[in-house]
This record gives structure tokens, C-alpha cells and sequence, in this order.
């Protein structure tokens, strides 16, 4: 089926829910409110004229620094495939800046469990009844979300776990090889210094004042 | 071949009264395959709980491509999925290409062909040597390696990288394939078909490896679907979808091939279907030798290189001394890009990679996302791994042929 | 044939002919042994090892160097540092390395391992030697199986320069 019919499609089955249908590059675009957004994928995905039972990609978008006709801020694209019948459609649900927030689909495809966790750990975007919305990529206790616009390519602030580990490195090398040997400096200067000649005690030497004495005088003695 | 083997072993059943054993395996560990994580609940041998976690990688790559051109993007690919880089390279070629409405030339869309699949040999080799070692069997990987090394001595002398090549680009490829490379990659695709025998022999009758994979992490049809697996994955589990053949890019449309499937969805049906597409990708090499057109290699209003805010053209042009190069024409206009959103998924080894790019018009991506087969394969262990034991885990890892590059970006 | 031809000592060591004896410093007669048996502990982590792979296969054999890996630290002296180190990966790296015991090495292979290489960004170290002390920096992305044999080479050379790495007073 041509693109253009499933999102008409899409706009007679759920008039209320589609903002906009979009074209680019031959590729249609469905605009959508997040409110029905497990009815239309299930709708979609159960449908025998349409049978998208393969979910491609869901990614998330930050519209902060692009221009969109519309006044949301982030966006949750969903790319839908049919492999029986060959056509695919994208839904891209559009969601407000604060209090951004979009039902889970997990219930549908299985494999969707990781991808918002990802959207989750790169935007900060929530998925209602997501059996375990924690951070995938980075470490829990990171602070921001990378792929907001507002996030510089480098970070902020270190993270604290690298900072710990510094903490760590410095105390531990103390004991290491490396601190205790003699750095490339000192053994230059060890080889450039003559070496003295140190008056060395002789321990098994003879008591003192008996050195003169010969042996038999100190039998006799 | 298929006689029941003798259980010689007891093996251990869950009773489900005794303590649970928590075990914690990787990120560095051999059988990982890179840095992949595993927190299990054992019950005796049996896995209770799987909890794979990843991000041991993460390198963020998306966050560097909104920041880069796409020209500059275009080696940040070779860094995804490392075992097949040729493969990424064309599939961001092609993603791009279609944004920017360029048209690369036929005997560059058959000289890309040629490199994906050798990219495809490439890392079922190594897929192989790893999958066998895991399990045990050292001689394959001897073996897979000392083919493989051929494969990645034709690259070098295509374009003198092993590993990471960057060697396609945006409207075409980086230079033209020379006679004694058609020669070296005639000659092993000669000679391949037979060393394919060969790994078959050491294997395919091999009790322990029929042990150890016939039956094991079995993913239904509906299940595959459900857990969004693609390439041999989905496959062996009895789905026909191939995006060679859904979505013909570079060459695939031009050449003749078979779409290896499956029923049974174990690990043992993984390792037949990606044995048979071994054997097509040779055919698919045979047929590009045969019908390499002439003509260039990159097209006329291919972006140069560096791509810095305008779409410079470059012609390929004679240069006496030199023969043919290329060079850039200057551009007075400044062309504009455009704007909109665009999804082109290629398939690579590992199953179906996608690149979302959204433009708004500058000559870097807004937004790209990349649709990585590892990341949702991997999440994919848990379903299979509960309710099998330690070492099947083992086997699922190899076998659902997972890059963690590419899974964390 | 006498044993001197046999066996090839290095410069400062003498072996006796018939006696069975070597005598020296034991300085060399220590790092000799070491240098002969370099065994890394395997941390791959990302495209570099598979080139690590490589040097142990079949074409460019290294267990002629005596170079063989093991997959535990505890075992191993050597550390090949093969890949991005990414900042979630940082915590288990120096953990991997405070499990290896004294005398141990690490070789920094490609450019990641090095400075952090083409990715300059928020998730990743910029070079492992903020973590681990760093003996050989191999340079590459990723290095050629034989760049990391030249690193073996290199780590040997510096193993057999080492003077009282065998003694608690040094």
C-alpha cells in the first residue's frame, strides 16, 4: 500500500488523534497526539490490510533548535515495517516540554523494552507503565540527559563515579611500583654523582687495644 | 547426524526450595564478546533471572554526528559495528545520498555491492571462530582467521586500511578498484566455496557442537517478531525478510540471490542460515565480477570531502602524470540542503541497521539515530536465556552474533 | 653441540659449558625470564581487539614470542588495554588491574586507549593512563597485528632494563 493511503488510513481510523501527515523524500510522516498512541500501533499492527508487525526503530527528537510549525518541544518517532505486505509508515508523536510523558508500548512488541529506556536515558522522556524505565546506556547515577540541545558535546561536570576512581588511582599508586621507583631524573643524577668511598666498619675485627698483642700473648693472658 | 546422543552426563534440575546464586558476569570476560555485561539469579545451573546491561561502549556517537558534517560522519561508521565497517559505510552512503537526492554511478552502486558482501564474509568468519570457540572448538578459529586475513589483505589493497576503512563516499566510492584486486578476490572466490566444506566438516558432525546448539535458545516465530530481531535471527526463525531483497539499494536489485530460511529458531538453525549466506554472498561476489560495468565511480554533484557549508561538485578530470583525479569545482552558489527527515535501513551481518536523519537545512545532521541490531538483540538474551543453563548462555551470546560497538554507538 | 648455542642468553649472563651453570647478575637473570614470557590478560574492548585477535591467530602467530593470552588477571602479567575506554568501563578496568599481580605491564593499544582518539566526547576517558600507569603506547586506529608485536618487542626491551624489580628494598 502506498504511504500516503496508510496515513490516510490512519487519519479516517482515529480522526482526532493526527495533527498533520508530512512528506519528505517520498517518506510520509504522521504527526500524532500521544494520548491513543498504543490503540493506533495496536490498531496498525493488527490490521489485516495493513499487518505492521515489524517495529523498526523508535528514536526520540529535540525540536529546541529547529524550526516546527508546532509548539511542542520533543517528538517520539516510530518506525513501523510490514514484512508480508512491503510498505512502512512513521508516526511521530509530539510532546509537550514540561512534563514530557508517553505510554509504554512494550505490551505490543517485546523488543521495544531497551529502545525507551534509551529515549528515557538520552532525553529525559517518560514511558507510563514501563516495567523498568532505568538508564540503559549510561551509569544510573549520571546527572542530564545527553541528546537535549542544551547539552554540551563534552558534558558539564564529571560524572562522579570517574571521579571517585581518580580519588582511588591517586591513593593506590602511592603504594605501586612506580612511585617507589626512581624516576628517569633521579638515576641520571645517581650516575652523574662520584661515588664516595664510605669508611666501612670491619664488625668481626678484634677487641679494641689487643691489636698489637700476638697470639700467644693473649693465651697467656 | 541426527541419532539421539547418549546422555552421559547428569545434569542438574532446578528443585525451585534451594537459595538462588548470584552471579555477575563481565564486562571483562572472554565469551562477552567485547564488554556485555550479564547479572544472573542461578538456581543450581538454571538461570532464574538474565539481566544483560550494556553501555560499557558508549561513546556517543549521535551526539558527535549532530555536531559534525555528514561528510566528517561518515568515519564515525566505521567505528559502529568494527567486524563489517565497508557495510556501515555504504548503508550511511546511502541514507545520506537519498536525503540529498544524489545518484551515485552503476559501477559504484557494484563496487559497494562487492565490499559489503566481503564485509559479510568477513564477519560471519569471525562470528564463526568466535561462536566455535565459545563452545569449544579451538580449530575453527585457526581456520576462519587464516580466511579472513585474505579478505582483509584485499581491502588493504583497495584502500589501505584493515579495519576501519572509510572507504565509500557520499555519491560514490574513494577510488576505483585496480585488475589485481579483481584477480586476488577471483581467486578466493574460487577457492572459498570449498573452505566453507571444510568448516563444515570439523563442525557439522561434531557431537559436542550438536549438543550444544541443536535445540538451544529457540525463538518462535511470533516470539522473533515480538523482540524485533532482524537479519539471520529472524530468519532461522522462519521469517522471510531480507532487506537485500524488501528494499533493493547499491546493486542487490541487479544480481541474483536466495534468502536462506529457517524453521526451527535455535541456535543451531542461526548457524545454518548464516553458513548458506556465506554461500550466496559468494555467488553475489561472482555475479559483481562478471558485470562490473565501466564507467566513474563517484558522481558529478557528489559533496567534497569536507563538506563545509556548501556542496562543492568535483569531476573527475585528467591530470597528466597522474591519470585520472579528482577535482573540485568551485561553487559560487550556495546551495541549499533539504530539510526533513529520512529512515534507510541497509542489511548489514548483524541484521537490519537504520539511520534516522533529520535535516533542517545546514550541512549537519539535526538528528541521527541509529537503529543498531545488537542493542535490540542483546536485549533479546533475556527471553532467550531464562530457564536454560549457564552454559547455554554461552551459546546464545555466539550466536545471536552481537557487536557491542554498535549496540552502545 | 654445547648448550651456549642451544640456549640464547643475553648480554651480561654466562653460562658454564658442562657444569650447568649460568652466572650473572640476578637482575638479568630474572627479567631474562620475564621478558621470554609476556602473558596478557585479554581486555578487548573495542575495535582494536580484533586486530588483538588477529596477532594470537593463525597468520601472525605470537605465541612465538611466548605471548599467550589468559583470560584471568590473575594469571597474567601484561595488560593489553585494546579499545575506547568509556567512562562506565573505567571503574572495572582499574579493577581488572589491581587484581593482576607485581610485576605487571600495561600496553596501550590504538588511539583511544592513547588520547581518546576521535572521540572527544562526554562519555568517554581521554586516555588510559588517568587510570593505569602505562608502559607502551601503541599508536593506530587501530594498529596493525604487527604494531603490536613491535609493542611486545618494546615491552621486552623495557623488561630487561629493569633493575631490582624482583626485590622488596629496591
Amino acid at each position: 500500500m502506498e504511504q500516503r493511503a496508510i496515513a490516510e488510513a490512519v487519519k479516517a481510523q482515529f480522526p482526532e488523534e493526527v495533527v498533520d501527515i508530512v512528506d519528505h523524500h517520498g517518506q510520509v510522516g504522521v504527526l500524532l497526539r500521544p494520548g491513543r498512541i498504543v490503540d493506533i500501533l495496536r490498531w496498525l499492527r493488527d490490521s489485516d490490510t495493513l499487518c505492521m508487525e515489524h517495529l523498526r526503530a523508535l528514536c526520540g527528537v529535540d525540536n529546541k533548535k529547529r524550526k516546527t510549525p508546532y509548539p511542542e518541544r520533543f517528538e517520539v518517532v516510530y518506525q513501523l515495517y510490514s514484512i508480508s505486505l512491503r510498505h512502512e509508515i512513521r508516526l511521530r508523536v509530539l510532546l509537550p516540554e514540561d512534563d514530557a510523558h508517553v505510554e509504554s508500548v512494550v505490551s505490543l512488541w517485546e523488543g521495544v523494552n531497551w529502545l525507551e529506556r534509551e529515549v528515557f536515558d538520552m532525553f529525559g522522556i517518560r514511558f507510563d507503565n514501563h516495567p523498568n524505565l532505568t538508564r540503559v546506556l549510561l551509569p544510573d547515577d549520571w546527572e542530564g540527559h545527553p541528546l537535549l540541545k542544551e547539552y554540551p558535546l563534552k558534558g558539564r561536570k564529571e560524572w562522579q563515579g570517574l571521579v571517585d576512581l581518580k580519588e582511588k588511582v591517586k591513593r593506590l599508586d602511592q603504594y605501586g611500583f612506580y612511585a617507589a621507583a626512581p624516576t628517569a631524573e633521579e638515576k641520571e643524577a645517581k650516575a652523574a654523582a662520584p661515588v664516595k668511598a664510605e669508611a666501612k666498619v670491619v664488625e668481626n675485627a678484634a677487641p679494641a687495644g689487643e691489636e698489637s698483642k700476638t697470639l700467644r700473648e693473649r693465651d697467656q693472658a | 547426524m541426527n541419532e539421539p546422543i547418549r546422555q552421559t552426563m547428569e545434569v542438574p534440575v532446578a528443585t525451585g526450595d534451594e537459595e538462588r546464586y548470584r552471579l555477575r558476569m563481565g564486562p571483562q570476560h572472554p565469551a562477552t564478546h567485547g564488554v556485555l555485561r550479564v547479572e544472573l539469579e542461578l538456581d543450581g545451573e538454571t538461570i532464574v533471572v538474565c539481566d544483560p546491561q550494556v553501555g560499557y561502549l558508549h561513546r556517543g556517537i549521535e551526539k558527535l554526528a549532530e555536531n559534525r558534517t555528514y561528510a566528517q560522519t561518515l568515519v564515525l561508521t566505521d567505528r559502529l559495528d568494527y567486524i563489517a565497517a565497508m557495510a556501515n559505510n555504504c548503508g550511511f552512503c546511502v541514507a545520506v545520498e537519498k536525503l540529498l537526492a544524489i545518484n551515485p554511478p552503476l559501477r559504484a552502486r557494484y563496487i559497494r555491492t562487492i565490499v559489503s558482501e566481503m564485509s559479510r564474509l568477513s564477519s560471519h568468519l569471525l562470528w564463526l571462530a568466535t561462536h566455535a570457540l565459545d563452545i569449544g572448538a579451538m580449530t575453527v578459529f585457526l581456520y576462519c582467521f587464516r580466511e579472513r586475513e585474505i579478505l582483509l589483505e584485499l581491502f588493504e589493497e583497495l584502500c589501505g586500511a584493515r579495519l576501519t576503512f572509510s572507504y565509500t563516499r557520499i555519491g560514490g566510492v574513494r577510488q576505483d578498484v585496480t585488475a589485481s584486486f579483481i584477480d586476488g578476490l577471483q581467486r578466493f572466490v574460487d577457492i572459498f566455496p570449498d573452505k566453507i566444506l571444510e568448516y563444515e566438516t570439523l563442525i557439522d558432525t561434531n557431537r559436542i557442537w550438536l549438543k550444544r546448539t541443536v535445540g538451544v535458545g529457540v525463538v518462535s516465530r511470533e516470539q522473533a517478531l515480538s523482540l524485533g530481531l532482524s537479519g539471520a535471527c529472524l530468519r532461522a526463525s522462519g521469517v522471510d525478510y531480507d532487506i537485500r531483497k524488501h528494499q533493493p539499494y547499491d546493486a542487490y536489485g541487479l544480481v541474483d540471490f536466495e534468502v536462506p530460511i529457517a524453521q526451527e529458531g535455535d541456535s543451531y538453525a542461526r548457524y545454518r542460515c548464516r553458513m548458506e549466506e556465506m554461500r550466496q554472498s559468494v555467488r553475489i561476489l561472482q555475479q559483481c565480477i562478471d558485470q562490473l560495468p565501466p564507467g566513474p565511480i563517484v558522481s558529478d554533484d557528489a559533496p567534497d570531502l569536507h563538506m563545509s557549508q556548501r556542496i562543492i561538485p568535483f569531476r573527475e578530470a585528467r591530470v597528466s602524470g597522474f591519470g585520472t583525479a579528482l577535482i573540485a569545482l568551485s561553487h559560487k552558489t550556495k546551495p541549499t540542503y533539504p530539510a526533513g527527515d529520512i529512515y534507510v535501513a541497509t542489511e548489514v551481518p548483524k541484521g537490519e541497521l537504520g539511520f534516522y536523519i533529520i535535516s533542517d537545512g545546514s550541512p549537519r545532521a539535526y538528528r541521527m539515530h541509529i537503529r543498531s541490531p545488537s542493542f535490540i538483540h542483546i536485549s533479546a538474551l533475556k527471553a532467550l536465556s531464562e530457564g536454560a543453563l549457564v552454559a547455554d548462555l554461552i551459546t546464545n551470546i555466539g550466536s545471536v552474533d552481537v557487536v557491542l560497538g554498535e549496540s552502545d554507538r | 653441540m654445547s648448550a651456549d648455542k642451544v640456549v640464547h642468553l643475553p648480554d651480561g649472563l654466562r653460562l658454564f659449558p658442562g657444569a650447568g651453570a649460568i652466572l650473572g647478575p640476578l637482575d638479568k637473570l630474572v627479567n631474562w625470564g620475564r621478558a621470554g614470557s609476556i602473558w596478557p590478560v585479554t581486555f578487548g574492548l573495542a575495535c582494536c581487539a580484533i586486530e588483538m585477535m588477529d596477532t594470537g591467530a593463525s597468520t601472525n602467530d605470537q605465541d612465538r614470542f611466548g605471548v599467550l593470552f589468559r583470560a584471568s588477571p590473575r594469571q597474567a602479567d601484561c595488560m593489553i588495554v585494546a579499545g575506547t575506554l568509556s567512562k562506565k568501563m573505567a571503574p572495572a578496568l582499574r579493577r581488572v588491574y589491581d587484581q593482576m599481580p607485581e610485576p605487571r605491564y600495561v600496553i596501550a593499544m590504538g588511539s583511544c586507549a592513547c588520547s581518546g582518539g576521535i572521540f572527544d566526547t562526554y562519555a568517554v576517558t581521554q586516555g588510559v593512563d588517568q587510570i593505569v600507569p602505562v608502559d607502551v603506547y601503541i599508536p593506530g586506529c587501530p594498529p596493525r597485528p604487527e604494531a603490536l608485536l613491535e609493542g611486545f618487542l618494546k615491552l621486552k626491551q623495557i623488561i630487561m632494563a629493569e633493575e631490582f624489580r624482583w626485590s622488596n628494598v629496591r
